[in-house]
């Protein structure tokens, strides 16, 4: 399986990875904040994720690694 | 030793920071200091130098920032109101750390002014000129000699303690003609382990000048201090004659202290016991010359209306024994002039 | 496992002071990656400007040097002519280039300086809160322009892509924004482009890059990227508007 790896801290909530995101089931908010008060993105369900690095590419932060499943 | 030439003070300065390394000259035209960047544009092809006539004068001197960052050695050169331009920039490079050489060529302000020689950017030079805590080395030469010393010592100082320096000629000395013994070729530094020169061999170098946050600006700003403190410490310099005996002490800096020199001579032909303090570094004032000197008067003459004699008053322990004497918009006076003007000051 | 995306080596891992959303993120990113995918790493000089930039020197593993406001350019020609080897990029705002450095980015065009500018457009003064720009369209509320820019008093938002590319000195000139996953990878080549230009010694490359400012435009970030869509591109239209390096072809 595919995986979308979030750095939780660096997460500024803009949601673009969300926005972006073709699948829309991957990526959610989290509940809790994080060290600077931000409800972070987090990788939620792989299943449908393609790894087209979008929600990479579109993060301002730099805070989301894809690694495809070869 | 170098060449004997007859040159004059502009070209020679130029002649001398060529032979000193300095590759890069970034200026913008103004009477009295425009033969440095025609000379440096005529040399340009022969020594491989690099000449920009700069947009303005805040952008050469930005341009010289950009130079020093790389570790070489750059200058510009450029007179008040230019100075006032860049004043900007010698904030900057001083809190950037930055060893950069400028050339103030004073004439008479404020604003436009006239165009002969002054003393009137003393302040301006030695007091910050730019915001914030901030200070430059400034040596003022008095000869067509050591105004072409002043290069190589210039690109030194500003390349141990790392922080601009400025030489504060004038419209009298930079126009002037004398015999002067060229300084020997130099190349300048080696790659210096700072600079901004691609993060080749080494871990990458930043020289940031924005704060973040009150405690470590204050602790950037107490480094420059410590510096500032160190360069006062070991790098005033002046030069005295007579003073040992002398009653009155007459106090001048730069091309003007030659006037002062001949009304000392005029009066200790009469008889009169009379010394000179030639200040040579401004910024650090050199308050050692004044140390040791108990029960003396000091006469201050400047081509001002009174800018170093507050300097001399810190310096010395009576401050009501200091007297000024200045003219402005480019008069000198003649040693005559001054003469009579001790006279009728110290003979009552 | 493959890696299909992974944060660039060549960045540290600062935390980025920059806004969520904030454009600024973006465009550091991808001129990370190309730093790193064509070995510049030793080659890079970034002069950062005054603006919302002025921390990236923390965020990079290359040399930098933060200029003053506007005087990026000035810094930059004087880096460049030095070490006439390496990449040097003038990273600057629309506040620094458009407004306090105008002559300087002008007189750079026109002596035809071999470095590369990336201008970040966001039609507004960040870092001071929210002012108005010569970039802020018209009748934009800002926090000097709390009733909309007006022409009568402020004048016309300035084009700059178009404007540099009309000076002879410039060789590249090219408008790219952010705005969706496929034109950020249109301004990765553009200032792909810019980059290997300058390393094969060619005059001003120049990459106008309109961004969102979600903070200043008082807008969440999402929302910050359609109003970019809809009425920021309509002002600044994408496109290259020189590339003598095409024609040379």
């Amino acid at each position: 399986m595919n995986r979308v790896t979030v750095n939780r801290e660096m997460c500024k909530e803009c949601e673009y990875c969300l926005h972006f995101c073709p699948k829309k089931t991957i990526l959610k908010k989290s509940d809790t904040v994080n060290k600077k008060g931000y409800y972070a993105v987090e990788a939620v369900d792989m299943t449908d994720c393609i790894a087209c690095g979008i929600c990479a590419t579109v993060c301002p932060e730099g805070a989301i690694m894809v690694e495809k499943d070869v | 030793m170098g060449e004997k030439v007859f040159m004059q003070g502009n070209e020679a300065f130029a002649e001398s920071a060529i032979r000193s390394g300095c590759k890069f000259f970034f200026g913008y035209p103004i009477t009295p200091s425009s033969e440095m960047p025609e000379y440096y544009a005529k040399k340009a092809p022969e020594e491989g130098l690099t000449f920009i006539q700069a947009e303005t004068e805040v952008a050469a001197f930005n341009m010289i920032a950009g130079v020093a960052a790389t570790g070489k050695r750059g200058m510009t050169a450029t007179s008040g109101p230019g100075f006032s331009l860049g004043c900007e920039a010698m904030s900057y490079m001083s809190a950037a750390s930055l060893p950069s050489v400028v050339v103030d060529v004073m004439r008479p302000g404020p604003a436009d002014g006239e165009i002969l020689g002054s003393q009137g950017d003393y302040f301006q030079l030695t007091k910050g000129g730019g915001h914030g805590d901030y200070r430059t080395i400034v040596l003022a030469p008095y000869s067509v000699q050591e105004y072409a010393d002043f290069a190589p010592l210039a690109f030194e100082l500003a390349e141990k303690y790392l922080n601009p320096v400025v030489v504060a000629s004038d419209g009298t000395l930079a126009k002037m003609m004398e015999n002067v013994v060229l300084p020997e070729r130099t190349s300048g530094p080696e790659r210096q382990p700072w600079a901004v020169d691609g993060a080749k061999g080494r871990p990458h170098n930043d020289i940031t000048t924005c704060g973040d946050g009150p405690e470590q600006w204050e602790a950037f700003n107490l480094r420059l201090q410590a510096k500032y403190q160190n360069i006062r410490d070991n790098e005033q310099r002046w030069e005295e004659y007579q003073t040992e005996d002398a009653d009155v002490i007459i106090v001048a800096f730069g091309v003007y202290s030659r006037v002062a020199m001949a009304a000392m001579k005029m009066a200790r032909e009469k008889g009169l016991k009379v010394g000179l303090i030639r200040p040579i570094t401004l910024w650090p004032f050199p308050v050692k010359a004044f140390e040791n000197l108990e029960n003396k008067d000091f006469f201050v003459t400047e081509l001002n209306s009174g800018q170093m004699v507050e300097d001399v008053k810190l310096a010395v322990k009576d401050k009501d024994r200091v007297e000024f004497y200045g003219r402005l918009g480019g008069m000198i006076p003649t040693p005559v002039e001054l003469f009579n003007k001790l006279c009728e000051l110290y003979m009552k | 496992m493959s890696i299909v995306y992974k944060r660039p080596e060549v960045f540290t891992d600062e935390y980025m002071k920059y806004c969520g959303g904030c454009g600024h993120g973006i465009i550091n990113k991808v001129i990370g990656e190309l730093i790193e995918e064509n070995n510049w790493q030793e080659k890079a000089v970034f002069v950062w400007p005054i603006g919302c930039s002025v921390y990236a020197d923390k965020y990079f593993k290359v040399d930098s040097i933060c200029a003053l406001h506007g005087r990026a350019p000035a810094v930059a020609t004087g880096v460049k002519r030095a070490t006439p080897e390496n990449l040097v990029i003038s990273y600057q705002g629309d506040g620094d280039l458009v407004s306090e450095g105008m002559s300087e980015i002008m007189h750079s065009a026109i002596r035809g300086e071999k470095f590369t500018v990336v201008f970040v457009n966001n039609a507004i003064y960040g870092m001071t809160g929210g002012q108005m720009a010569p970039t802020t369209l018209m009748g934009q509320h800002t926090t000097t322009s709390p009733y909309g820019r007006a022409e009568e008093f402020t004048g016309h938002p300035v084009n700059m892509a178009e404007i540099i590319a009309g000076i002879p000195g410039c060789y590249y000139s090219e408008r790219v924004t952010v705005n969706t996953p496929g034109n950020i990878r249109k301004m990765k080549a553009a200032i792909k482009k810019a980059f290997e230009y300058q390393m094969e010694g060619k005059g001003l490359t120049f990459v106008e890059v309109v961004s969102p400012c979600p903070t200043g435009w008082n807008m969440k970030p999402v929302k910050a990227l359609e109003w970019l869509s809809e009425s920021v591109i309509s002002t600044y239209p994408l496109g290259v508007f020189k590339d003598l390096g095409k024609e040379e072809k």
